[in-house]
C-alpha cells in the first residue's frame, strides 16, 4: 500500500520514461573476450619482466654490509655484563672490524639493526604521549595513562614518557676507516637530517615556554628510567638537537612495522675528508661500540649496517624478482590461454546448446 | 460530523477509540523504541557487545571510535528506514486524517455520527438513516477493495423513520449485539433490539471504514466497530513475514563465521601465550606486563582483543546494504513502464521489498485461473434453453461455423433499452424471443430478475449496470437485449421491462450465493400475484435439486453443458419453480426468526434455503465465455522455457480447465499423454496415480532428509520421464490425494509431468498445494491470483503475486507483487528477478570477499607483532572502510549491474536456471569467497613485507616504520578491491565509474587530510599518522608494490574466469557471446536462427512477433 500515489486523468500513474528508472542507462559491458584477454596478459608479462630486469640492475648497484655485533669482536664482554644486573650502569666499549670490498659509492648511510625486537607491539605503541612529545606544557607535567608505568618516577612526571621512550636505542658508534697506508681515520657522519621532516618540524616540538631555556623548560620532570641523561642533554655537540627533536629519539619513536628493523645513525659526510667525498673506498674498517643497549632482554641481535641508496631506496632485492617471477609466470599462463583459446574456445566447442 | 452519543449499554473504555496507530512512533518514542528494536537483532547487539569489550583497556585493541562510528551510521541509516516506512504508511491514511482529523480520533463506539456525501466513513457504522428513498445509500468501495462500482446498503426501516431529526436520533435506543471485531469484508452478524422488537443485522445495514459516500446527501451511522477494530484495520495485517531463502543462508553463514572468527582468535590466543612465555617474560624489561597479568592471561585478554579486530569477518553494513539493494530492486520494479498497464492506469508495485532475489528462483508457479490467466470480463456466448441450444452458426450446409469479427451479428435495434456493445450471433434465440415461448421468456426472465446488480439511469435509456461479478453483469446484459431489460431496484421491488411492458416484481427474499451454496434464489411476486422462486447455480449443484421430471431435459442439458464447458466457457445452470403462497408465508416467519438469531444464524438460514430450493424445474443452462489475457499462452511458454512448473489452481470444471489448458499451451495434442485423475475413493486414486505414471518405480519414494540441523525437512528428489505428460486432477481426487499417505504419490506424479491441473479446487486445497509443494521440494514457489479465493494461497507461497483486475483488491492487498496482467509475470520474473538475484549475489560474494580480505591481512600480521592484538591498518581506516571507500562501489554494481539487457534476458529464458539451482550464492560459493580471501590476502600482506621490511627511502630515511607500512597495506588493499570491484562488474554505468573512482578520490583524500599537520595539532591524539602519506605516497617501491599486488590478486582471477569461458561455459557466457557477435536481436532472428528455430511453430512464432511487440 506503500507508494500509492492518488492522481487524475488516464494514466497518470505511468512511470516516468527516464533511463535510470527504466534501467536503460548507457553503460559499457565488458566481458572476458580472448582479443581482450590474452594481449592484455601478454603485455602485462612482457612490463612486469622488463621493470623486473630494470629493478634489478638498480638494486645491483647497491652496496650493503651488515656488520652483527651483539657479541662478535670484543663485544661479547659487554655483552656479559648488560645481562648482569649489578654491571648493567657500568661503561662498556667495543669494536668490530670488518672490510669492504669495494668503494661505496656517493651517499653512505649508516644504519644500526635489531633484529627480534618487537616495536610493534600493541600496548607498546600505545605506551606514548603524542600530546607531550608535540610541546603541550599540561602534558609534560600530566603525561598520559597511556604510558604507564613509565609515566611518573615517585610522582615526578617523566619525560618523554612511555615504554617507547624509555627503551630508546642508546648504543653509539664510532666508524674508523684503516687505510691500506696504516694510521685511523675517523669516518665523519651527519648526525642530524636523519629523521622525517614532518617528524623533526610537526610532530616532535619541544615544549616553549618564554625566557625559559631548554633545561629550565624540563624542570620538575625526570628522565626515563633507562636513560643516562636527560632528554635536553642527548646531543652535547649541537643544541638544536635536544630535547624532543634530537633526531636520534626521533628515529626511535617511529616505531618499526616488523620485529627486525634498521634505523639511521648517520649520513657520510662527504664534505669535511677528501677521502670521503665519492663515498666509502674499499678497505677495513673498524666499528667502535659504546655497548649500552641489552640485547639478551629480546633475544636479538644487533646490527651496524652500511648502505648507499638508489631512487629506488635501499638494497632489497625481493621485488624485482618478484616482478621478474611474475612476469614469466604470467607469460606462461599467457602462452596456455593461448593454446586453450585457439584449441577450444575459438572454435566454439563449448558454445553449442 | 459529531453532535450526539448514542447510550452505549457497554462502558465505552473497552471499547476502542477512532484514534488509530497505523504508524508505529510519533516523534518523542521514535528515538528509544527504535533504537530497542534495533538493538534486538543479532548482527547489532553483537556490536554493541563489541562496544562493551572496547572500553575494557586491558583489551582494548582499537579506539572506540572504529565501532562507534559503523555502529552509528548503521543504526542512523536504519532509523531513517524505519522512520520514511512509518511515515509512508502513515500517508497511506491521509485521506482518513485530513477531513478533520481531530474530531475522527474522538469518535467512539456507540457514538452517532453524520456523514455527508463524497466523504469517507470513519468508522465501521451500522446505518439509521439516510436522505435517500427508502434509505438507501450508495457507496463507493475503492479503499476497501479496489472496485468503484457502486453498492447499496439501506437502513431499517425502524431506524430510517427518525431521517435526520435530531431529537429523535439523540433519543434513540437501542441495543447492538454483535459479532467481535474480525477481518471479513463481506460479513455482519449482528441484531438490532429497539423498542423490544429485535432485527437483523446483516452486512447491508453496515458501512465499512474506509468507503466513500456517492449519491448520498447525508447518512448518520452509528458506531459499531472504531479504531483498530474496523475491519479495514483488521485487514492490514500481514499474518506472515516471508523472508528469502538467501536471508536464511545468510543466517547460517554469519553462524559460520562467528566459528570462524573463534577458531582465528583461538589460533591467535595460543599464539599469543606460546609468544609472552618464550619472549613476552624477557621483554617485560622494556615492557612490563600490568599488575596480575601472565602469559595465559595475557593470551585470554588477545582472545578478546582479536575479536575486536576480526570482527569486520561479521560485516555490521551488511544487512544494512542488503535492505538497500532490495529497496533499490523493488523500486525497479514500481518503476518499469513494461509492466504498467494503460487501460486500467496501473503500474507493477513492489509492496514487500525484502524478496525481490528469491523472484530469480522460482521454480514453481501456481495459478489461478479466472482473472488471472483470463481477462475475467464476461461475454454471454451460447445458453441451452429447455433441451435446444443456442449460439452457434451453422452455414446452409448445416456445418458451424467459426465465429470471427465478420460474422453477421444479430440486431438488436428493435429494443430501444438493448446495449449496443452486446453482439449475439445466433438469429434462432431472437426468433423464439419473438415467438413468445414461454420458456424462453422465463429463462431470460430469471436472468433479469435472479442476481444483485444495481442499474443507474442517468439519462432516460442509458442503463449502466454496477455489477458485483462480472459473471452476472454479463448474464443480466444478456437479458436486457434479449428483451428483458432489468431497470431498476429497491430493496423490495425489482423493476424490469418485459418486451417493451414495464413490470415491477416484489422482492420476497434474496437466497444470497456463497462458495459453499455455489447458487443463487430470489423469491419474487409478479405483478399478477405469482409467487416463483428463481435459481441459477453450478450444475451438480443445481442438479441435485431438480424435480424428477426433469430428468430428460437433464441429459440433454448435460450435453450441451460438456459441448459448453469443452469450449472452455463457464456455464450456469437456471431453475425455477412456482411458490404455494401459505407455505411461503409460513417459511417466511421461519427465515425472519432464523435471520435475526446470533447463534448458528448461518446453518439455519441454509436449511431453510436449502428447504425451499428443490424441486426446481429446469430452464437451461448458459455458458459465458472468458476470454484469455493478452500473452497468456507466450508467457507460459517463456515461462517453463526458463523451467519453471506451472500448475493451474482453479475453481472451475474439469473440462473448462481442460479446454483453457490448451488454449494455454499448457496441454499440447503432441504430449504423450494427459492423465485425468477423477476417482471417488483414495484407493482408486492411489491406484490412478501409481499405474499412471511410472509402474515400474519403487513403491515408497525416497525420500532425502535434509542436513543434520535440521531434521525435519525432507526432500522429494526430481525424477524424470521419456517424454512431455500433463496432469488434470479434479477436487474430490485431489481431496484424498492430499491426505498424509497419499501426498508424496500425488507430488512425485505431478512433479513429473509437465503441467499439473487442479480442477474445482477450494481456497483451502489451494494453499494446501502450495505447502505440500514446499514441503518436499525445497524450492521457491510463487502463487498467482486476482481474487479473494486466492489470498490463502498467496499467503503460503514463498511469493504471492496478486493481479490487481475485476475482482478487487483482496488479492493485492495479501500480495507481495502486484500488477495488472498475467503477462508481466515474465518480465517480473525473468528481468526483474533475474536481475535482483544476479545482484544480491554478486554483492554478497563480493562483500565477503573484500571483508575477509580486510580481515586476513591481520591475522598474517599476528604472527609478526608477537600476537598482541596490533591492527595492521590505521584505525581510521578500519573505521571507515566498509562505510565510505567501499561502501558505494559495491552499491553501485548491486544496483545497476545486468550481465545482459531485458532483451536478451527474455529472449533467452534459460538464463533464469542458474537461480533456480542456486548457482550465484550457496555454501559452496561462500568458500569460494573465503579461499579467494585468503590468497589476496597472503598476496596483501607477504609482497609488502617481503618488499618493504628491511628497505629504505631514497634519501635513506625510514620507510619501514609501522605507519608506512599500515598506510602501504591499506592502500594496496583498497586498490586490489576496487579492481576486483571493476572485474565484477558487467554493466559500466556514468554512476559506476564515478562511484568507483570518486571512491578512490576520496580514500586519497580522506588519507592526505587525516595525515597532515593541521589535523595533528587539533586532534593530537586521533591523528598520530601525520606526515606517512607524504613521506611514503612519494616512493616508486612503494607504488611498485601497490602494483605488484594487484597483479597478484587479480590476474589470477581473470585466468581463471577466462578458462572457465571457454572450457566449460555457463548459458550466461554463451548468451553474451552471441551478444557480441550479433548486437542487434531482429538482426540475429533473420540471419543466424536461434536454437529453437527448426522446431518454430504457428505459437512460436507468434511469440516472436509477441516479443517484438514488448520491446
Amino acid at each position: 500500500m506503500g507508494k500509492k500515489v492518488a492522481g487524475s486523468g488516464p494514466c497518470s500513474r505511468i512511470p516516468d520514461n527516464s533511463a535510470f528508472k527504466q534501467q536503460r542507462l548507457p553503460a559499457w559491458s565488458p566481458s572476458l573476450t580472448a582479443e581482450t584477454v590474452l594481449p592484455f596478459f601478454y603485455i602485462i608479462g612482457l612490463v612486469c619482466v622488463l621493470l623486473g630486469v630494470a629493478l634489478f640492475l638498480t638494486v645491483q648497484k647497491i652496496q650493503e654490509i651488515q656488520v652483527d655485533y651483539t657479541t662478535s669482536g670484543t663485544c661479547d664482554a659487554c655483552f656479559e655484563m648488560r645481562s648482569n644486573k649489578m654491571s648493567a650502569s657500568v661503561k662498556c666499549r667495543c669494536s668490530v672490524d670488518f672490510s669492504l670490498k669495494e668503494n661505496f659509492q656517493e651517499d653512505v648511510f649508516l644504519y644500526y639493526g635489531l633484529v627480534n625486537f618487537h616495536q610493534n607491539l600493541r600496548r607498546y605503541m600505545d605506551s606514548r604521549d603524542d600530546g607531550q612529545l608535540v610541546g603541550r606544557t599540561t602534558n609534560l607535567k600530566n603525561p598520559s595513562t597511556y604510558c604507564e608505568p613509565f609515566a611518573y618516577n615517585n610522582g615526578t612526571p617523566i619525560a618523554p614518557c612511555g615504554a617507547i621512550a624509555n627503551s630508546m636505542f642508546n648504543d653509539s658508534f664510532t666508524l674508523k676507516y684503516l687505510p691500506p697506508t696504516g694510521g685511523v681515520v675517523i669516518v665523519p657522519f651527519y648526525r642530524t637530517g636523519i629523521a622525517w621532516y614532518t617528524d623533526k618540524n610537526v610532530k616532535f616540538r619541544n615544549p616553549q615556554i618564554e625566557n625559559e631555556l631548554l633545561p629550565q623548560v624540563f624542570q620538575g620532570t625526570a628522565q626515563p628510567f633507562y636513560w643516562q641523561k636527560p632528554v635536553y642533554e642527548l646531543d652535547p655537540s649541537d643544541p638544536n638537537n635536544n630535547g624532543f627533536i634530537n633526531e636520534d629519539f626521533i628515529v626511535w619513536m617511529r616505531e618499526a612495522a616488523f620485529p627486525s628493523f634498521k634505523k639511521l645513525y648517520g649520513i657520510l659526510n662527504r664534505q669535511s675528508k677528501a677521502i670521503f667525498e665519492h663515498g666509502l673506498p674499499a678497505g677495513n674498517y673498524s666499528v667502535t661500540i659504546s655497548y649500552n643497549f641489552p640485547a639478551q632482554y629480546f633475544q636479538g641481535k644487533k646490527l651496524v649496517v652500511l648502505s648507499t641508496v638508489s631512487w629506488f631506496g635501499g638494497k632489497n632485492i625481493f621485488l624485482p624478482i618478484a616482478y621478474i617471477v611474475t612476469g614469466g609466470v604470467i607469460l606462461v599462463v599467457a602462452v596456455v590461454l593461448t593454446v586453450v583459446y585457439i584449441k577450444i574456445g575459438k572454435k566454439g566447442l563449448n558454445m553449442e546448446e | 460530523s459529531k453532535f450526539c452519543s448514542f447510550k452505549p449499554i457497554y462502558k465505552p473504555e473497552q471499547f476502542s477509540t477512532n484514534a488509530i496507530k497505523t504508524s508505529k512512533y510519533n516523534l518523542f518514542t521514535f528515538l528509544p523504541l527504535n533504537l530497542f528494536e534495533q538493538f534486538q537483532r543479532i548482527a547489532n547487539a553483537y556490536f554493541l557487545f563489541l562496544l562493551i569489550l572496547q572500553v575494557i583497556p586491558a583489551i582494548s585493541s582499537l579506539s572506540w571510535f572504529t565501532t562507534v562510528v559503523p555502529l552509528v551510521l548503521v543504526l542512523l541509516v536504519t532509523a531513517v528506514k524505519d522512520a520514511s516506512d512509518d511515515f509512508f504508511s502513515r500517508l497511506i491514511f491521509v485521506p482518513f486524517n485530513r477531513l478533520r482529523s481531530e474530531k475522527w480520533m474522538d469518535v467512539q463506539v456507540g457514538d452517532i455520527i453524520k456523514l455527508e456525501n463524497n466523504k469517507f466513513v470513519a468508522a465501521d457504522l451500522l446505518l439509521l438513516s439516510s436522505s435517500e428513498p427508502l434509505n438507501l445509500v450508495y457507496i463507493e468501495t475503492a479503499e476497501l477493495d479496489g472496485s468503484t462500482n457502486l453498492k447499496v446498503k439501506q437502513a431499517l426501516t425502524v431506524t430510517g423513520e427518525m431521517g435526520d431529526c435530531i431529537e429523535k436520533l439523540a433519543a434513540f435506543n437501542g441495543e447492538v449485539h454483535c459479532e467481535p471485531p474480525n477481518n471479513r469484508l463481506d460479513k455482519f452478524t449482528g441484531t438490532l433490539t429497539f423498542r423490544d422488537q429485535k432485527y437483523a443485522l446483516d452486512n447491508e445495514r453496515i458501512l465499512l471504514r474506509g468507503c466513500t459516500l456517492r449519491n448520498t446527501e447525508w447518512c448518520f451511522g452509528l458506531v459499531i466497530f472504531a479504531g483498530p477494530e474496523t475491519k479495514l484495520m483488521q485487514n492490514c495485517g500481514k499474518t506472515t513475514f516471508k523472508r528469502t531463502s538467501i536471508d536464511h543462508l545468510m543466517n547460517v553463514l554469519v553462524l559460520f563465521i562467528f566459528g570462524f572468527l573463534a577458531f582465528m582468535c583461538t589460533v591467535l590466543a595460543i599464539g599469543n601465550g606460546i609468544w609472552e612465555f618464550q619472549e613476552g617474560s624477557v621483554f617485560t624489561a622494556f615492557l612490563p606486563r600490568p599488575d596480575g597479568v601472565d602469559a595465559s592471561f595475557s593470551a585470554f585478554l588477545t582472545f578478546w582483543s582479536y575479536v575486536i579486530i576480526l570482527n569486520t569477518v561479521v560485516p555490521i553494513s551488511l544487512y544494512v546494504s542488503v535492505e538497500i539493494i532490495r529497496l533499490g530492486n523493488s523500486f525497479y520494479i514500481d518503476w518499469d513502464r513494461k509492466m504498467y498497464y494503460p487501460r486500467s492506469d496501473t503500474p507493477a508495485e513492489a509492496r514487500t521489498t525484502t524478496l525481490n532475489e528469491e523472484l530469480g528462483q522460482i521454480k514453481y508457479v501456481f495459478s489461478d485461473k479466472t482473472g488471472t490467466l483470463t481477462q475475467n470480463i464476461m461475454t454471454f456466448n451460447k445458453c441451452s434453453i429447455s433441451g435446444k441450444s443456442y449460439g452457434d452458426v451453422f452455414n446452409f450446409a448445416g456445418q458451424r461455423l467459426e465465429i470471427t469479427e465478420k460474422t453477421e451479428k444479430v440486431d438488436f435495434s428493435y429494443n430501444p433499452l438493448a446495449d449496443p456493445k452486446f453482439s449475439f450471433h445466433d438469429h434462432s434465440l431472437v426468433e423464439a424471443v419473438k415467438l413468445e415461448a414461454p420458456e424462453v421468456h422465463n429463462f431470460f426472465r430469471l436472468l433479469a430478475l435472479c442476481h444483485t446488480v444495481m442499474a443507474e439511469e442517468k439519462e432516460e435509456g442509458n442503463l449502466l449496470y454496477q455489477a458485483q461479478s462480472p459473471d452476472e453483469g454479463a448474464l443480466v446484459t444478456a437479458a436486457r437485449n434479449f428483451g428483458f431489460v432489468f431497470r431498476s431496484r429497491t430493496p423490495e421491488t425489482i423493476t424490469i421491462v418485459e418486451m417493451g411492458v414495464q413490470k415491477s416484481y416484489e422482492l420476497l427474499a434474496i437466497l444470497d450465493f456463497n462458495n459453499v451454496r455455489k447458487r443463487m434464489s430470489v423469491i419474487v411476486q409478479s405483478p399478477e400475484g405469482k409467487l416463483s422462486l428463481y435459481c441459477k447455480g453450478a450444475d451438480t449443484i443445481v442438479y441435485e435439486r431438480l424435480h424428477p421430471s426433469c430428468s430428460k431435459l437433464m441429459d440433454v442439458t448435460t450435453e450441451h453443458l460438456n459441448e459448453f464447458a469443452g469450449e472452455g466457457l463457464r456455464t450456469l445452470v437456471l431453475a425455477h419453480k412456482n411458490l404455494d403462497e401459505d407455505y411461503f408465508r409460513e417459511w417466511s416467519t421461519r427465515h425472519h426468526m432464523a435471520s435475526t438469531t446470533l447463534e448458528d444464524r448461518e446453518e439455519r438460514l441454509d436449511e431453510l434455503y436449502e428447504e425451499i430450493e428443490k424441486d426446481l424445474l429446469l430452464l437451461g443452462a448458459t455458458a459465458i465465455e472468458d476470454k484469455l489475457q493478452d500473452g497468456v499462452p507466450q508467457t507460459i511458454e517463456q515461462l517453463s522455457k526458463a523451467n519453471i512448473k506451472i500448475w493451474v489452481l482453479t475453481g472451475d470444471k474439469q473440462e473448462t480447465a481442460e479446454n483453457i489448458g490448451y488454449s494455454c499451451n499448457m496441454l499440447r495434442e503432441e504430449m504423450t499423454d494427459v492423465f485425468i485423475i477423477s476417482a471417488d475413493t483414495p484407493q482408486e486414486v492411489h491406484e490412478e496415480l501409481r499405474k499412471k505414471m511410472k509402474p515400474e518405480s519403487e513403491d515408497e519414494p525416497t525420500i532425502i532428509q535434509r542436513g543434520i540441523l535440521d531434521k525435519k525437512s525432507k526432500m522429494l528428489p526430481d525424477e524424470t520421464v521419456d517424454g512431455e505428460y500433463g496432469l488434470v486432477i479434479n477436487g474430490h481426487s485431489l481431496a484424498y490425494a492430499l491426505d498424509k499417505s497419499l501426498e508424496q504419490e500425488l507430488l512425485r506424479t505431478a512433479c513429473m509431468c509437465k503441467t499439473v491441473i487442479c480442477c474445482r479446487v477450494t481456497p483451502l486445497q489451494k494453499a494446501q498445494v502450495v505447502e505440500l509443494v514446499k514441503k518436499y521440494k525445497q524450492a521457491v514457489t510463487l502463487a498467482i491470483g486476482d481474487g479473494a479465493n486466492d489470498v490463502s494461497m498467496i499467503k503460503a507461497a514463498h511469493i504471492g503475486v496478486g493481479i490487481s483486475g475485476q475482482e478487487g483488491m483482496q488479492a493485492v492487498l495479501s500480495s507481495d507483487f502486484s500488477f495488472a496482467q498475467f503477462r508481466y509475470l515474465q518480465r517480473l520474473l525473468l528481468v526483474h528477478g533475474r536481475w535482483s538475484y544476479l545482484r544480491m549475489c554478486k554483492f554478497l560474494r563480493y562483500f565477503f570477499y573484500k571483508n575477509f580480505t580486510f580481515t586476513f591481512v591481520h591475522f598474517w600480521y599476528a604472527f609478526f607483532c608477537g600476537f598482541s592484538a596490533q591492527t595492521v591498518y590505521d584505525e581510521w581506516f578500519i573505521t571507515v572502510y566498509n562505510l565510505v571507500y567501499t561502501a558505494l562501489p559495491v552499491l553501485g554494481m548491486s544496483l545497476f549491474d545486468q550481465d545482459v539487457n531485458d532483451r536478451w534476458s527474455v529472449q533467452f529464458p534459460q538464463l533464469y536456471s542458474p537461480g533456480q539451482l542456486n548457482k550465484y550464492f550457496s555454501k559452496t560459493a561462500f568458500f569460494k569467497c573465503v579461499l579467494h580471501s585468503c590468497y589476496s590476502s597472503l598476496v596483501l600482506f607477504f609482497i609488502p613485507y617481503a618488499a618493504m621490511y628491511d628497505t629504505v627511502r631514497d634519501d635513506g630515511r625510514d620507510i619501514a616504520d609501522y605507519q608506512s607500512f599500515a598506510l602501504l597495506a591499506q592502500t594496496c588493499l583498497l586498490i586490489t578491491v576496487c579492481v576486483q570491484l571493476g572485474l565484477d562488474t558487467s554493466y559500466w554505468t556514468a554512476v559506476n565509474q564515478f562511484f568507483l573512482w570518486g571512491s578512490l578520490a576520496v580514500y586519497f583524500a580522506i588519507t592526505f587530510t587525516m595525515y597532515s599537520n593541521g589535523m595533528y595539532l587539533i586532534f593530537t591524539a586521533s591523528f598520530p599518522f601525520i606526515g606517512t602519506a607524504r613521506n611514503s605516497l612519494n616512493q616508486p617501491n612503494v607504488w611498485l608494490t601497490i602494483l605488484l599486488t594487484s597483479i597478484l590478486c587479480v590476474l589470477p582471477v581473470v585466468a581463471y574466469r577466462f578458462l572457465l569461458i571457454q572450457l566449460c561455459p555457463t548459458i550466461n557466457d554463451k548468451v553474451r557471446v552471441l551478444r557480441g557477435t550479433a548486437p542487434y536481436l531482429s538482426l540475429t532472428r533473420r540471419q543466424h536462427p536461434s536454437p529453437c528455430a527448426g522446431c518454430l511453430n504457428q505459437v512460436q512464432r507468434t511469440r516472436l512477433s509477441e516479443t517484438l511487440y514488448l520491446f
